[in-house]
C-alpha cells in the first residue's frame, strides 16, 4: 500500500491509520493531508490512531506537523485512540505531542471539532452528514 | 606447572568416561540417594525423578567430555548443563521444595560418582585423589548454582505475588459517569506506580472517562522518582485526550516536590479529593446543587 | 546470559525498519513481556534502526532471546559500518541532531530499555545493544 487513504465527511476530514507505516507513507499522509484540507477547505482533521501500536518519534513528528499544517491553513486536528502502552511510551521517549489536541476515542474526537469549529458550522452544514470518499487513490485499500 | 596442568586436563575425560560406561548403575545408586532425601515430600514422582536424573547424567557426561573440569562450570560447554539445573531449581522453587532439597539433586551426586571413580582408578593413588578434587569442585559449583536459581527464582515468585497485591491494592475506581479516582494508600514505589498508572490508564480507555483522579491523600511522602512517576502518569493520561488531576498532597510532600525541582506547574492539583472531584464534575458539565435543607436545619425550622 | 534464539536481519531500507519493529515485537511476546514493555522495546528498535538506515548508511540487525539466572529478556544489537559518531556525549543528548530529526532518538531509546551500550568510532561505524528483562 503506498497510500492511507483520507475520508471527508461535511467540513472534517478523517484519517484511519491502520497499518504499520513506513516513514515515506508517513510523510505522504502528510503531504496528501495537507493537499486535501486547501482543496476542500475542511476545517477539521481527525486522525485516528487507535490501531497503531507503536508511535516512535518520527511518527510523532509526523503527529505534530500535521496538527501544525492544519493549524495555518485554518483547520483544527484531533489525534484520537492513542492507546495506554503507547502513551506512557511516548512519555518515556519525551515526546509530549504539544499543540496537538487530543481525544480517547472519534466520538469525543468528533464532539471536539464541532465545538472547536463551532463557528463555521452553519456555513458548511448542509455537506455535514454525508460521508464520502475524497481521494481517488485510496479507494483501492 | 607440569603438575597442575596434568591435574586439569587428565580428570575430565575419566570422569566423562565413568559417566559413561556405568550410567546406568551409576543413576541407579544416585536415585537411591536422592529418594532417602525426597522420601517425605512426594511431590515428585518416580519416574518424573529418573527422567531428570537421566537427563543431567548425559548432559553432564557431554560437559566433561567436551572440555576439561579443572577450568571450572563455567564455560559454554557447560550452558545446557547450567540451563537444566537453572531450569530444574526454578520448577523446584515454585513446587515448594526447600532450597537444601533442591541443591540434594546435585550433592547426592557425590557419593555414587565417588565410588565409581575409586574402582576406575584401581591402585593410582593420584589419579584417584585429582578425580575426586575435581568432581567435588564441579558437582559442588553447580550445587551452589541451584541454590543461586532458587534463591532468584523464589525472589521472582515473590514479587510477582507483589505485583498482584499491587494491583488489588490501587483500585481504580469509577465516582461518577465519565470520572476516575485513584486512591493510593501507603508508600509509593516506583513499582506500584507504574502498575497503578497502566490500570489507570487501562481503565480510561474502558470507560471512556474524561477525567482521573489520583488521590495521594494516603501516601506519608513521595521521593524524585515517585514524583516523576505521578508526572508521568498525568502526562500520559494528557497525552490519550482525559483530564488528570492530583489531589490529597500533603505539605510536607508539597514541599518536597518544590525542593526535588519536579515541575508540577501543568499539573491541577486540589488540596482535597472531595475539591477535585467537585472540579471533575464542573469539567464535565456538572455541578452537586442542595435540594433540600440538611436534616438537622429542618428540625430546628419545624420546632 | 544464555541466548535461545538469534535472528539477523538487514537493516537497507525502509521497509526494512518494519520489518525489524515486527520481528521485535515477536520476539517480546515469546518471551513473555508485558504489553507495555512490548511497545517500549519495539519503539526503542524503531528509533536505533531508523539511525542505523538514515546515519549509519545501512546495517544489520541483531534479535536475540536471551535468559541470564531466570531472568528472560530481548537483546537486540544494531550495527553499520557507516561515519561513526564524533561525539557521543552529544549524540545521546535529548534533543541534539545533525540531520532534521527532533534528536529523541538515541536518549529515548536508552530510557525505553533496561541495558543500553553504544560503540561507535569515527569512520568505523556504531553499534548499539539494548537489552528490555521481563
Ligand atoms: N548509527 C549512527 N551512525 C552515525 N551517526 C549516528 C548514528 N546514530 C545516531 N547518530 C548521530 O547521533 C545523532 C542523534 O541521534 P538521535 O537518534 O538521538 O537523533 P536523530 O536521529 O537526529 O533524530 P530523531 O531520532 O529524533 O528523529 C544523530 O543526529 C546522528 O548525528
Ligand atoms: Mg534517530
Amino acid at each position: 500500500m503506498d497510500r492511507i487513504p483520507i475520508l471527508r465527511m461535511g467540513q472534517f476530514l478523517i484519517v484511519s491509520i491502520q497499518v504499520d507505516m513506513h516513514d515515506r507513507l508517513a510523510l505522504t499522509l502528510q503531504a496528501d493531508l495537507a493537499a486535501r484540507i486547501s482543496q476542500t477547505g475542511a476545517h477539521g482533521v481527525l486522525l485516528d490512531i487507535s490501531s497503531l501500536e507503536v508511535v516512535d518519534s518520527f511518527i510523532g513528528r509526523m503527529i505534530s506537523n500535521i496538527a501544525g499544517t492544519s493549524r495555518v491553513l485554518d483547520a483544527e486536528t484531533v489525534v484520537v485512540g492513542i492507546q495506554p502502552a503507547v502513551a506512557i511510551t511516548l512519555v518515556e521517549l519525551g515526546l509530549s505531542l504539544p499543540g496537538v489536541r487530543t481525544a480517547l476515542n472519534i466520538e469525543k474526537g468528533m464532539a471536539m471539532l464541532r465545538e472547536a469549529t463551532a463557528g463555521f458550522e452553519e456555513a458548511d452544514a448542509a455537506g455535514r452528514n454525508s460521508l464520502s470518499e475524497c481521494d481517488d487513490d485510496s479507494a483501492a485499500l | 606447572m607440569a603438575d597442575t596442568s596434568r591435574v586439569v586436563r587428565s580428570d575430565g575425560g575419566r570422569i566423562a568416561r565413568v559417566l559413561e560406561q556405568d550410567s546406568s548403575e551409576l543413576l541407579d545408586a544416585w536415585i537411591t540417594a536422592q529418594s532417602g532425601v525426597l522420601s517425605n515430600r512426594g511431590t515428585i514422582s518416580a519416574t518424573e525423578l529418573r527422567a531428570q536424573s537421566r537427563e543431567f547424567l548425559s548432559l553432564l557426561k557431554a560437559a566433561t567430555a567436551n572440555g576439561p573440569t579443572g577450568t571450572g562450570t563455567n564455560g559454554p560447554a557447560w550452558d545446557d548443563v547450567r540451563g537444566f539445573l537453572a531450569d530444574l531449581s526454578r520448577s523446584r522453587a515454585v513446587q515448594g521444595f526447600s532450597p537444601s532439597e533442591t541443591a540434594t539433586f546435585v550433592f547426592s551426586l557425590k557419593q555414587p560418582l565417588f565410588s565409581r571413580l575409586r574402582r576406575a582408578a584401581g591402585s593410582d593413588a593420584d589419579a584417584l585423589s585429582d578425580d575426586v578434587w575435581n568432581a567435588t569442585l564441579m558437582l559442588d559449583e553447580l550445587g551452589l548454582y541451584t541454590t543461586e536459581v532458587y534463591q532468584k527464582s523464589r525472589e521472582e515468585v515473590i514479587s510477582r505475588q507483589q505485583r498482584d497485591m499491587l494491583e488489588l491494592s490501587t483500585p481504580v475506581i469509577k465516582l461518577w459517569e465519565g470520572i476516575l479516582a485513584l486512591p493510593m494508600v501507603g508508600t509509593l514505589d516506583s513499582s506500584r506506580t507504574q502498575v497503578a498508572m497502566e490500570s489507570l490508564l487501562q481503565r480510561i480507555v474502558e470507560t471512556g472517562s474524561d477525567v482521573a483522579i489520583l488521590d495521594i491523600t494516603g501516601v506519608p511522602t513521595v521521593d524524585t522518582l515517585t514524583a516523576q512517576h505521578l508526572l508521568k502518569t498525568v502526562n500520559a493520561v494528557h497525552l490519550m485526550g482525559a483530564e488528570c488531576i492530583i489531589s490529597g498532597i500533603r505539605p510536607q510532600i508539597a514541599q518536597t516536590i518544590v525542593h526535588l525541582g519536579v515541575d508540577l506547574e501543568d499539573v491541577v492539583t486540589k488540596s482535597s479529593l472531595a475539591d477535585a472531584f467537585r472540579m471533575a464534575l464542573q469539567h464535565t458539565g456538572r455541578a452537586v446543587i442542595r435540594s433540600a435543607p440538611p436534616a438537622n436545619a429542618r428540625a430546628r425550622e419545624e420546632a | 546470559m544464555t541466548v535461545l534464539r538469534c535472528e539477523t536481519m538487514p537493516v537497507r531500507s525502509q521497509q526494512d525498519v518494519v520489518a525489524v519493529r515486527q520481528s521485535v515485537r515477536s520476539f517480546a511476546v515469546a518471551q513473555g513481556l508485558s504489553l507495555v514493555d512490548q511497545t517500549k522495546i519495539v519503539t526503542a528498535a524503531s528509533e536505533l534502526a531508523r539511525n542505523t538506515l538514515d546515519h549509519g548508511g545501512g546495517g544489520t540487525a541483531r534479535l536475540e532471546a536471551v535468559s541470564d539466572n531466570g531472568r528472560t529478556g530481548v537483546r537486540l544489537t544494531f550495527e553499520d559500518r557507516g561515519p561513526g559518531i564524533a561525539d557521543i556525549a552529544r549524540a545521546m543528548t535529548d534533543g541534539f541532531t545533525t540531520g532534521s530529526g527532533l534528536g529523541l532518538g538515541l536518549g529515548g531509546a536508552k530510557r525505553l530499555s533496561n541495558d543500553f551500550d553504544l560503540w561507535s568510532r569515527t569512520g568505523e561505524g556504531t553499534r548499539v545493544t539494548i537489552t528490555r528483562w521481563k
